[in-house]
């Protein structure tokens, strides 16, 4: 029976930082250039270059760990860690092993309420590697390119203890971890492309046992959706394994997203022994408290923060107030608008269901190129207030706004949308749909109430919505005989 | 030949042009090299071209700098943008660096003239240049017997009048060693005094580029020109340098010379040490004080080398794989075979040999026995060093225990390491080194001095070099080549 076991997971974010050059040479990070096009001897691995630690990497690393609330070691160095593949210039990569940037942080996540906190075991430094381009599959090809553009660009690991109890947790840490990588500005956290990866060691122990069951390390999980998925199958996998009475074998598995399953690599796999040594290239690296400090003040409001005050400053909901602050970009965005239009719910629906669905993403990028600037949206919301335009027109002229980039004023304008509020020029419309429309009063005379509710969407449609719903309910009760 | 200091003189005094010196050691390689063979690869065209440089700057009457037209010769293992650059490896046979070294911009800038690439032990790894993967070089004083390693191709072109200078890089020994067995003056300076960007890593943590020269004031010049820190390598020092030519004349009157007493092996060559306790005797005659210390842990230090240096030459070493440059294997199936094959094909025995050694120290479950105990030894060997300068400020002893030997006659690796026992405890402990000649053995071969100095200071080191140089008749002596 699956719930007799308790589920342990521990995970492992790869972060690519977003620092304008590598992590040992000086080459470009920008994504997308053209395969080699952003290498230089150092990340090409040529004989007898050197590595060059970058600075605003160590201070993007050191921000982080800050707000995971990690002690950060005053020494610390990069190691070698050691294996052949071609996509790895130097067939060692620089890491940190023994002496990590920083160790034993947390995390809170909630999830159905209750927060809880995750432990972070350790954040550290190292380089990515390049990209291989098969002619074809990796089975069938005649040949595979190698692209160093990534090779050397820097990575910061994330590792957390293995307090996770579920999947819904794991991707709730993910996503509140994400979060912060956004607030600091320390990565994109794109998913699909790379930038925030995600492994996850997996085990199974009987309930209320201290000690852990054999792990397994889950890759290629490139969404959400995907880790939250990989992990609830390979729990009931193991469950099923256990109380078949097989043995769970520490391995390797992928995420077959498409097939739904995990599959073990153990065929591909080596037996690694990275041979770790502390990288002789560089000297050890000293972070002065003073150094530690001055970060420090730079760190923005975190998430969790900014939550608790859009619920106690706005009088959000908690669901709300969650949503908004996944990402600073749309945060921020979100208060703009409120700063012009102080309805906090109000703008918030609109953000939430209007503008996210729109947008392609919450991130900074997706803001940043979002048509609708914070105070078009407060002007489109006056403009219901005040009885310009109804509620149903302003979602037609959101739209619009956000094809054209137009504000709602030059969009209502020249379309005509004004609402019509004029009593005398609606009479004559209510009359008109009085008469097409004899089986809806004889109801409503038999006391069919929802003929009322008929003849108004009669006559917006005949406005083509432009009429003020309030004022078409007054004229059509004044007009319609008394239900008998 | 002149010297560098010399050439010099000549320029600025018109006595002979940029041009003529360089065109007269092109001729002179092409005569004598095919016996010596001091070089891998000649850059006579670009010799020439920056020879004619330095010739307009000197007819605009621009002021020359030291090494302005002087040629050199640089060892095989220092990256030169747009020349080939093996290492003496069939697996870097043709890999032509995109870049060039500190070390080359600034001798560049400085006015030098590169004739060529010298050969060497594989990735610096021997003491003979047995090892090169094309060719022995030959001693100049003995073309029978070997002229030292790894810098042997290096050491034979200054000894033979085939460059002026040279550089070469020192691991354990590299420059010291081959210098003591052709009789020139070679300095391995502290670590982190010169920047090794460039330096096709062997052991990173012990690996040092240094110069040679037919007189301590050609090395002092060198020195100057490439020593200081480098951005590009975090492993250079921030310590200013001072003007070495300038501690040269100073005279030696008070300098505390300790005499290492675990510096006398057994089988050690007798005409060795007699030379060496000459050398002493002789610096005491210019007014230095001697006195007796001990390092005890140098027993030790050969075997800790020998961890470390593999260890960190089995990383290093990785990247030739085959699939970016430098030679690559056919026909392999796939890529592991692919890399298996190119490794087996390009790497000679003694490369691999010290990949197996490092490979295995490193490994896990070992790595504490091996590797992490020889770092606890190089602690030791490091703090002995320490403790003998807190009471002298130079350390003389014998550079080698021998003297150059016949080509093939050490065929047992562990003899051949023998060779740079007295060379090894001062790469493992950071600190510069420099011999120089203090005699010959009957049958006519030089015997290296080695002076051992306090971190950062090639000043002292220098300056006493030159005071017993200019005492002793042995840097006048030349190689009757044929």
């Amino acid at each position: 029976m699956s719930t007799d076991y308790e589920t342990v997971i521990g995970l492992e974010v790869h972060a690519q930082l977003l620092t304008r050059s590598k992590m040992f040479c000086g080459c470009p990070t920008a994504f997308g250039g053209s395969p080699n096009s952003q290498t230089c001897p150092v990340c090409q691995g040529m004989p007898g270059v050197l590595p060059v630690i970058n600075r605003r990497a160590i201070e993007f690393a050191i921000r982080t760990a800050l707000a995971l609330h990690c002690t950060i070691n005053a020494g610390c160095r990069f190691a070698r860690k050691h294996y052949y593949y071609p996509d790895m210039p130097k067939n060692y990569q620089i890491s940190q092993y023994e002496e990590p940037l920083a160790v034993e942080g947390w995390l809170e996540v909630a999830v159905d309420g209750a927060p809880r906190r995750i432990g972070i075991e350790r954040l550290h430094m190292e380089e990515d590697v390049g990209k291989l381009i098969h002619e074809g599959t990796l089975e069938t090809a005649r040949a595979s390119l190698v692209d160093f553009n990534r090779s050397g660009v820097p990575l910061m690991e994330i590792v957390s203890k293995p307090d996770v109890r579920s999947a819904e947790e794991a991707t709730a840490y993910l996503r509140a971890l994400r979060a912060i990588l956004l607030y600091l500005g320390v990565c994109d956290g794109n998913m699909e492309e790379g930038s925030f990866r995600c492994d996850a060691n997996i085990s199974l122990r009987p309930r209320g046992s201290k000690e852990y069951g054999v792990k397994v390390e889950i890759k290629n999980m490139n969404s959400f959706k995907n880790v939250q998925h990989a992990l609830e199958f390979e729990a009931r996998r193991q469950a099923k394994a256990l109380a078949a009475g097989e043995r769970i074998v520490q391995e390797t598995r992928l995420w077959e997203a498409d097939k739904g399953y995990t599959l073990s690599m153990r065929s591909k796999e080596y037996a690694h022994d990275y041979r770790y040594f502390p990288e002789p290239d560089l000297v050890p690296l000293k972070v002065e408290q003073r150094w530690v400090d001055q970060l420090r003040t730079t760190l923005p409001e975190l998430p969790v923060v900014r939550q608790q005050r859009f619920v106690s400053q706005y009088g959000l909901p908690a669901y709300d107030a969650e949503l908004l602050t996944q990402s600073r970009a749309l945060a921020d965005y979100y208060e703009a608008a409120v700063r012009e239009y102080p309805k906090p719910k109000i703008v918030s629906n609109w953000v939430l269901s209007e503008l996210l669905r729109e947008l392609p993403g919450d991130d900074e990028a997706a803001i940043a190129r979002c048509p609708i600037p914070p105070k078009n949206l407060a002007r489109l919301l006056a403009l219901i207030d005040d009885g310009t335009i109804s509620g149903k027109i302003a979602k037609d002229v959101f739209e619009k706004m956000y094809r054209s980039g137009e504000d709602a004023e030059t969009i209502v304008r020249r379309e005509g949308l004004v609402q019509v509020a004029d009593a005398g020029a609606l009479a004559a419309v209510v009359e008109q749909v009085l008469a097409a429309n004899a089986p809806a009063v004889e109801d409503w005379k038999k006391g069919k109430k929802q003929s009322l509710g008929f003849l108004v969407g009669q006559v917006m449609k005949t406005t083509q919505g432009k009429a003020n719903p309030a004022i078409v309910n007054q004229l059509l009760l004044e007009q319609l005989p008394k239900p008998s | 030949m002149p010297t560098i200091a010399e050439l010099g003189a000549r320029y600025r005094s018109g006595e002979t042009t940029p041009t003529q010196v360089v065109e007269s050691y092109l001729q002179r390689i092409e005569t004598l090299d095919p016996q010596v063979r001091a070089y891998l690869t000649l850059t006579r065209e670009s010799a020439l071209a920056r020879a004619e440089a330095t010739e307009k700057r000197l007819k605009a009457g621009k002021p020359l700098g030291p090494l302005d037209g002087v040629p050199l010769a640089i060892k095989d293992v220092i990256c030169t943008k747009g020349v080939r650059t093996t290492c003496s490896s069939k697996i870097l046979e043709n890999f032509v660096p995109p870049y060039d070294a500190t070390v080359m911009v600034r001798l560049n800038a400085a006015g030098a003239v590169m004739l060529g690439k010298t050969n060497m032990d594989e990735f610096a790894m021997g003491s003979s240049t047995e090892n090169s993967a094309f060719f022995p070089t030959r001693n100049p004083w003995d073309l029978a017997r070997v002229p030292g390693g790894s810098s042997g191709g290096s050491a034979a072109a200054v000894a033979a009048g085939l460059a002026a200078g040279a550089l070469g890089s020192d691991t354990g020994g590299s420059i010291r060693q081959p210098a003591a067995f052709c009789g020139t003056v070679g300095v391995k300076p502290t670590y982190g005094r010169v920047s090794r960007y460039g330096l096709v890593a062997f052991a990173s943590s012990l690996d040092q580029i240094g110069p040679f020269a037919a007189d301590v004031r050609g090395a002092a010049l060198l020195l100057q020109a490439i020593a200081g820190h480098d951005p590009l390598d975090s492993t250079s020092t921030d310590i200013p340098v001072p003007d070495y030519p300038a501690a040269l004349g100073q005279g030696i009157q008070g300098l505390r010379v300790g005499i290492p007493s675990e510096y006398v092996i057994e089988g050690m060559d007798p005409e060795v040490g007699k030379a060496v306790s000459a050398a002493i005797e002789a610096l005491k005659g210019l007014g230095a004080k001697t006195e007796k210390v001990s390092l005890p842990t140098t027993n030790y230090a050969l075997a800790a080398y020998y961890l470390i240096a593999p260890a960190e030459a089995s990383s290093n070493l990785a990247r030739y794989d085959g699939v970016k440059y430098g030679y690559r294997a056919a026909g392999g199936k796939d890529l592991i075979q692919m890399y298996g094959r190119t490794r087996a094909e390009g790497f000679g025995p003694e490369v691999k040999r010290r990949i197996m050694l490092g490979t295995y120290a490193l490994s896990a479950g070992y790595y504490e026995a091996y590797y992490g105990k020889a770092q606890r030894v190089r602690t030791l060997v490091r703090r002995d060093f320490q403790q003998a300068f807190e009471r002298v400020d130079v350390l003389a002893c014998p550079t080698a225990p021998n003297v150059a030997f016949k080509l093939g006659e050490k065929e047992d690796p562990l003899q051949m390491y023998l060779c740079d026992v007295f060379t090894i405890p001062v790469n493992l402990a950071g600190l510069p080194g420099l011999s120089l000649p203090c005699g010959f053995t009957q049958s006519g071969l030089p015997i290296g001095l080695q002076l051992i100095g306090k971190p950062f200071d090639e000043s002292t080191l220098l300056s006493a070099a030159y005071a017993y140089e200019q005492a002793t008749p042995w840097h006048a002596r030349a190689p009757a080549l044929p």
